[in-house]
């Protein structure tokens, strides 16, 4: 992979790369929140609730993309040890969760005034909810050994398990919410969008996926740096016992 | 074959000298159900109408509190090192540790469930239904528990972690089987539930005995 999975290698491409994905990001989500808040309509329905939206969807998004990664990561990092793999793998899990969190909260408030409550078990709010105690097991796993490799391996494994078992999970909360849910309250559905709202959407998903991107790349480099600044101090400890 | 034999008489021998775990697990089984006339009240067409999530709900939750003592046993004494080295592959041995877990806990579940159903005034036909969702939805909460058993071990706090790992794991085999008693009590067809029970128990083998194995063998190092 281009020999990214060697960590030195890694901190000079993110040193490269981490500056123009800072400054795309804010380029796309200053001007997706300019389109999204001052330049396009307000629904002929929701009226100004629906700007919610361009924070709620692209987030609910990263908070599924995050996961993906963090899946993808762990599984190359329990095949081919690649200790970046492992790196971004925890680091892509705090992102993903408060993606996740911010897609939760945006969605119980643009709730209380579109559909009269805060929370309704709707099939996508439900999965979402899900998504974040996946996060949440998968945080709580890495960080409860002694020993953080071990939490690293352990907690590689759920990620890989929990992946399989996302399709599962959404399919059967699909499936629960057909037969349960009340029909008054439906998730608005947009088949048709107007051009006008598409294009800060996809700013901003673009945005919040260089966003992410970007506090990846720097949560990676910390944890390198932090891991090589216990390597030095156990030389030292070493070093001075001997 | 003989090897997992052996494995399971060992688990089954362990379970019966310790004696009293499985029987716990039953009682909190019961008393949690108990509880819930209590706290909802007693009228009998509410107990019924909620009575097949009750008993799921709490299955699952006593499935899981004894969960801790699938590995941690072995892990702590040594002995599952010595398990992990002899030639046997490592998923015999966690088919073996799932078959006994089921036996000791989900088929004693089972058999306290017709008791429930009594308390729960649920019907003759929905507590057969009720059964079966039992029999086929447990061993898949043992086999995706003992992943979440294999990892935590030697974690701080490993037992309360559990739950957090394993539970929203657990999520899609409350749904279907709530789902297909619900059906029956309400005489729509419910065997399709059933089935895809049926088939998340298939693949939670192959997927729960590899990740076990995988997540012991680290565990082990």
């Amino acid at each position: 992979m281009f020999g990214l999975q060697n960590p030195t290698k890694f901190l000079k491409f993110a040193k490269l790369v981490g500056p123009w994905l800072a400054g795309s990001t804010i380029l796309l989500i200053g001007s997706g929140l300019w389109f999204g808040l001052f330049n396009s309509p307000a629904d002929y329905q929701q009226g100004e609730t629906v700007r919610i939206m361009y924070i709620h969807v692209p987030s609910a998004w990263m908070g599924m993309f995050a996961y993906s990664v963090m899946a993808i990561a762990s599984a190359i990092a329990l095949v081919w040890k690649h200790p970046v793999a492992d790196h971004l793998a925890r680091g892509s899990a705090p992102l993903g969760a408060a993606f996740t969190l911010i897609c939760l909260v945006s969605g119980a408030l643009w709730g209380k005034p579109m559909w009269g409550t805060w929370w309704v078990w709707d099939a996508r709010l439900t999965s979402m909810l899900i998504l974040f105690f996946l996060y949440l097991g998968y945080m709580a796993l890495a960080g409860a050994f002694d020993d953080p490799e071990r939490g690293a391996k352990a907690s590689a494994i759920l990620a890989v398990v929990g992946w399989i078992n996302v399709p599962i999970i959404k399919f059967s909360v699909d499936w629960w919410n057909t037969l349960h849910q009340p029909a008054s309250v439906t998730k608005t559905a947009m088949p048709s969008i107007d051009p006008a709202m598409l294009l800060p959407l996809l700013l901003m998903g673009v945005g919040f996926t260089t966003f992410y991107a970007t506090l990846l790349l720097w949560r990676v480099r910390a944890e390198i740096l932090a891991t090589r600044i216990r390597n030095i101090r156990l030389a030292q400890i070493h070093a001075e016992g001997a | 074959m003989s090897r997992f034999i052996e494995l399971l008489r060992r688990e089954l021998r362990l379970a019966l000298r310790q004696g009293s775990d499985s029987m716990m697990v039953v009682g909190f089984f019961v008393l949690a159900v108990i509880l819930f006339p209590f706290g909802i009240g007693p009228e009998p067409g509410i107990l019924a109408r909620v009575a097949p999530g009750l008993v799921w709900v709490n299955a699952l939750l006593a499935a899981m509190l004894s969960l801790d003592r699938l590995y941690q046993g072995d892990y702590e004494d040594g002995s599952l090192e010595l398990l992990i080295l002899t030639p046997a592959p490592l998923e015999l041995l966690v088919a073996a540790k799932v078959t006994a877990h089921w036996l000791t806990t989900g088929l004693p579940l089972m058999a306290a469930s017709p008791l429930l159903a009594v308390f729960l005034n649920l019907d003759a036909t929905d507590l057969g239904v009720l059964l079966l969702t039992l029999a086929v939805g447990t061993p898949t909460l043992s086999l995706i528990g003992s992943v979440g058993a294999a990892l935590v071990l030697g974690a701080r706090r490993g037992g309360v972690l559990i739950s957090l790992l394993v539970l929203p794991l657990f999520i899609p085999v409350l749904i279907f089987a709530v789902g297909a008693v619900d059906a029956a009590s309400h005489g729509f067809p419910w065997t399709g539930q059933l089935a895809i029970l049926g088939a998340i128990l298939l693949g939670a083998v192959p997927l729960g005995l590899y990740a076990s194995a995988a997540a012991l063998k680290q565990a082990a190092e």
